[in-house]
């Protein structure tokens, strides 16, 4: 059992405030409404949890949060500091900076190795770990000289979360980071997400569509339709190793 | 190094089939400009020299006949620096063992004190010591194996006179040597003699006298001004007007050539950016979009706009200066060549040729301008593309029954047929691009091939349609029909026509030219006029007929009154109406009836040389006979002058034709490949897809091939429309008073380039085939595109 970290909650900082969030593809004459007004307050230190059914606008979510998307309507401010109607300049130094991100989709170079992916994040962050620390925290030392072509779905997924947390973000965002792996391997990768969250503070957050995995947050956020149905805390935070699947 | 720049070097190799193709469009592109840079650089920079070197005279006259001390009160003319009178005028030649008829074009050299204008350069031998020796031309000489010691024989003032030649020369007045009126140089049948000037003065009865003139000019001095103080000062001695360098005859020849060289290399040049620009934009267009998600990630970890801009443009810049080395070797190579080609033409007597700085500079800045026209969109847009969205993939492209199939026409094609059209079609902008990219290969092929053919229409018109004799004649001096007669009189002389030409002035409102009046016989058959159809035109009984180009740089049309001025007889000034124009690519003259020429010099039936047609087998008769006689000056034998005009052309018309056909070669294949290329990279998953389905690999490569080559096909006709559009612009530029280059463009030369370009296909198809073998279908379905 772990302690949840930061728990006094009133001294706990403020990293993202989200107000009336909304957000809308326009395609020809269809207008989908990914989100539609969603107030979220996030806090350094946290673990989150995203819940929601595919298509609910949680990686659109994610994506703006991270500073990626623009809103259609709605602010963020990520310590105080507003995101929306930030210049692109400004919101690259906050990506690279503070943020770290795993993607759906992996999204590997596909010219790089495993290392080298790792290592064209670390190349430009303040204070990153070597790539190969990284990479041993998910497991794959054995496979840094791999190309992607020559990982599987799980080894790219692996890879794409040392990618992530390599330059030891303060914000660590991710998109279903444990979608392609077998529940042994899952575990792993959450550990090395909670070890992040719990050494260096970072506010974590992580889509997944596996309730189980919502026993290790610290709160559960569940969208539906574009909007926040419902949030729930965890008194306690279940350890990675206690949860199966 | 960093991850980025390995990156770079990684995707490099990768695409090195692609980068070796753009590689051959940019050696394609730069082998052009700078061949054709370097070789007018060299031909200016050779000729500036050589006239300075050698003090080309900078005005020009003629006269019957003035006496020596003319020449002070010339001089004291405003503006002249130094006077050379000269006694020239043209004999026949004999060679021993060479039977065909040969002009010789006697020049005297400066007596000791006099200045030395025009000054010889001296290849082999010594200026002449004796009287009876002279300097050949090089290029005659060449043709004869003439070397200094060896003896030829003149006809001077109809007696033979045997000349030593002391040796062999060039001269700045003679760079293009041509025999007057002729529009071909025969090195066999013409040269220039350069002799002591008493000797010819005493040949052609000039003894104190002149009558030819060269003058230099002081600086201050206005060319203009200087030509009518000379015309006042020597018309009372039958001058036929003073001229600049711009109507002396070689330079005039030399002048047109360089410039036309000029619109040629900025008309290559442009196409051939605007075509490698293009096809960059295609390729570096496509390449980047194949590459949307990996920029989107560059920028989610906070690599920034410029990073990533920089990133892609490293690439493009990489891919494009691979060609640049190669192709600026390639070309300074062909470009020496190409300039020595043409010193078979013009002769001088060096060549200064170097590949400037700039023209260096040029040739970056040419690859650096293709790439940035070619990339800057492709590149703004990986610049701005925002990492959210080009983390998903592209829209789904929206399929459609192919117009093919809403024709009713479906039926009639196979399953494969069909998806090949509905891939062509579903993505229409690209499609079209490529089919674009793909014509404008045709299209420089196309340009490539066209001079050739076009040089031919213009032999084949002015030389076996407009023109037929088998010998022109020409009279020392206007003579008597009876001449005609004579002529006729000769065995195996089929017909005679005689032709009447004065020089004149032809001046409509403030323009004037200066060309021959030529008349020609009423029912002529041996020279016609052609109307803009290229059928024979009738002469008018009264009135004059103007190569249209002409009439068109006087600014005439039929019914205008043209005033005419002789340049010799009584020189009279008359206004004649201008009854019509002709077409020639050749020169440009003014025609009427013989009988009307006549009439308008006041003067009798006088002719000034004649057209024979000959029978059979009677030529080296013939040939002896006019040899005797000594009013006839020279004798243009119309079908030697084209061949050797061939012989000579041939070979570099040829040359050009194939390094530029090689050359526009090169680009089409560099396009095509590249398109093919980069369907394999965006249909690579499609089609590993369709294998995993159980489509076979004949199937599957039916599907890519199909592609290629109906994108292909689709390129055919734009192509050819494009190619016909380029010369046409090419035609615009070489628009001279010389010569116009007629916009002919034979089947043939389609059918080749419609050949190369499907031949490229092909290899292209097979290239990509290895590939398409081989694809990984495992790899390709374990990653989300
Ligand atoms: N670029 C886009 N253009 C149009 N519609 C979009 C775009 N991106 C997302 N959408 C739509 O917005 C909605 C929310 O998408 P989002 O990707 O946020 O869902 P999600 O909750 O992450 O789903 P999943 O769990 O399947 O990943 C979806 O209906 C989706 O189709
Ligand atoms: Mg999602």
């Amino acid at each position: 059992m772990h302690a949840p970290a930061h728990t006094a909650s009133g001294s706990r900082e403020l990293v993202f405030r989200a107000a009336g969030l909304t957000k809308v593809y326009r395609m020809g004459d269809v207008e989908v409404h990914a989100l539609r007004g969603v107030d979220l307050e996030l806090y350094a230190g946290e673990f989150v949890v995203l819940l929601g059914a595919s298509g609910s606008g949680k990686s659109t979510l994610l994506n703006i949060l991270g500073g990626l998307d623009a809103p259609t309507d709605g602010r963020v401010e990520c310590r105080g500091h507003p995101l929306t109607g930030a210049g692109d300049d400004e919101l690259t130094r906050f990506r690279r900076e503070h943020v770290g991100f795993v993607f759906q989709f992996y999204n590997l170079i596909p010219s790089l190795t495993a290392r080298e992916n790792v290592a064209l994040v670390t190349e430009i962050a303040p204070q990153p770990m070597a790539p190969e620390a990284a990479l041993a925290l998910v497991d794959l030392t054995g496979r840094m000289n791999h190309f992607r072509a020559q990982l599987s779905g799980g080894e790219q997924q692996r890879v794409a979360i040392a990618r992530a947390i390599a330059k030891r973000p303060d914000v660590l965002l991710c998109d279903e980071p444990t979608g392609a792996l077998d529940s042994a391997t899952g575990v792993l990768v959450l550990e090395a997400l909670e070890r992040i969250n719990l050494e260096t503070g970072a506010l974590t957050v992580v889509i997944t569509h596996n309730a189980v995995i919502a026993r290790m947050a610290d709160r559960v956020i569940h969208l539906s339709d574009g909007r926040i149905a419902g949030e729930e805390r965890n008194p306690v935070r279940a350890a990675p190793a206690e949860l199966h699947w | 190094m960093s991850v980025l720049q390995r990156k770079l070097l990684r995707e490099l190799r990768q695409l090195r089939g692609q980068v070796l193709a753009i590689g051959l469009v940019m050696v394609g592109g730069i082998g052009m400009l700078v061949m054709a840079l370097s070789n007018y650089d060299g031909l200016a920079d050779t000729r500036t020299r050589y006239y300075a070197e050698h003090r080309f005279a900078e005005v020009f006259a003629r006269v019957k006949r003035a006496p020596l001390p003319l020449t002070e009160a010339v001089r004291a003319i405003a503006g002249v620096r130094e006077v050379a009178p000269r006694v020239s005028g043209f004999v026949n030649l004999e060679l021993g063992g060479y039977h065909e008829p040969i002009t010789g074009q006697i020049v005297s050299l400066p007596a000791p004190g006099e200045p030395e204008l025009n000054r010889l350069f001296l290849r082999a031998g010594a200026l002449p010591d004796a009287d009876d020796e002279v300097v050949v031309g090089e290029a005659f000489a060449e043709v004869h194996e003439l070397r200094p010691g060896d003896v030829l024989t003149a006809i001077l003032n109809g007696r033979r006179q045997r000349l030593r030649v002391s040796g062999i020369g060039l001269s700045p007045e003679f760079v293009y040597q041509i025999r007057p009126g002729d529009v071909f140089p025969d090195f066999a049948r013409f040269s220039v003699l350069w002799m002591r000037r008493e000797p010819v003065a005493t040949a052609f009865d000039m003894d104190g006298a002149f009558n030819d003139l060269v003058l230099t000019l002081t600086r201050e001095a206005r060319t203009a001004d200087v030509i009518d103080a000379l015309d006042v000062l020597l018309a009372p001695y039958g001058a036929t007007g003073a001229h600049g360098r711009d109507l002396q005859m070689s330079h005039r020849f030399l002048d047109t050539e360089l410039k036309q060289l000029r619109v040629m290399t900025v008309l290559f040049t442009a196409v051939y950016l605007t075509v490698v620009a293009f096809l960059l934009n295609v390729v570096v267009g496509r390449l980047i979009s194949t590459q949307r998600e990996q920029i989107a990630v560059l920028k989610a970890f906070g690599y920034s706009r410029w990073e990533v801009g920089l990133h892609y443009g490293q690439l493009v810049l990489l891919m494009v200066s691979s060609g640049v080395l190669p192709g600026l070797a390639l070309g300074a190579w062909l470009g020496r060549g190409m300039a020595r080609m043409y010193m078979d033409f013009y002769r001088f007597p060096f060549l200064d040729w170097s590949l400037r700085p700039e023209v260096v500079l040029l040739a970056f800045g040419f690859a650096l301008a293709a790439a940035v026209l070619g990339t800057v969109g492709a590149l703004r847009r990986a610049f701005a593309m925002p990492p959210a969205q080009a983390m998903r993939p592209e829209a789904p492209p929206v399929f459609h029954h192919t117009l093919t199939e809403r024709f009713g026409l479906g039926a009639l094609l196979d399953p494969t047929a069909r998806m090949v059209l509905r891939n062509i079609e579903r993505r229409p902008l690209r499609s079209a691009l490529s089919v674009l990219g793909i014509g404008l290969g045709i299209g420089i092929l196309v340009m490539s091939g066209f001079q050739h053919g076009a040089i031919e229409e213009m032999i084949d018109v002015q030389f076996s349609f407009a023109q037929r004799d088998d010998f022109a004649v020409t009279f020392a001096e206007p003579t008597s029909s009876r001449a005609a007669q004579e002529l006729a009189a000769l065995p195996g002389v089929r017909r005679v026509e005689p032709f009447r030409s004065a020089a004149v002035r032809l001046r409509h409102g403030h323009r004037s030219y200066r060309t021959a009046l030529q008349g020609l016989p009423e029912d002529g058959d041996l020279k016609r006029v052609l109307d803009t159809r290229l059928q024979p035109a009738a002469l008018p009984a009264a009135g004059l007929l103007l190569t249209d180009y002409l009439a068109e740089l006087l600014a005439a049309r039929p019914g205008d009154l043209l005033e005419v001025e002789f340049l010799e007889g009584h020189r009279r000034t008359l206004a004649v109406p201008l009854a019509g124009t002709v077409h020639e690519y050749l020169g440009v003259s003014a025609y009427a009836r013989r009988d009307y020429v006549n009439r308008l010099l006041g003067e009798g039936a006088a002719l000034s040389g004649a057209w024979l047609a000959l029978e059979s087998g009677a030529r080296p008769g013939v040939v002896a006979a006019l040899r005797e006689r000594p009013r006839v000056a020279a004798v243009t034998d119309r079908a030697a002058m084209v061949q050797s005009f061939r012989d000579t052309m041939a070979e570099s018309i040829l040359t050009f034709t194939l390094i530029s056909a090689l050359m526009a070669a090169s680009i089409a294949i560099g396009v095509v490949y590249n398109a093919s290329r980069i369907t394999l990279a965006e249909r690579g998953r499609e089609l590993a897809s369709l294998r995993v389905l159980g489509y076979t690999r004949h199937e599957v490569r039916a599907l890519l091939i199909g592609e290629l080559f109906t994108l292909t096909f689709l390129a055919l006709l734009p192509g050819f429309l494009l190619g016909t559009a380029m010369c046409w612009l090419l035609v615009q530029g070489f628009v001279s008073d010389l010569y116009r280059v007629p916009l002919v463009l034979p089947p043939a030369s389609f059918a080749l380039a419609g050949l190369v370009v499907l031949a490229a296909t092909a290899v292209s198809g097979l290239l990509v085939r290895r590939r398409l073998d081989r694809l990984d279908l495992v790899a390709v379905l374990k990653i989300r595109e």
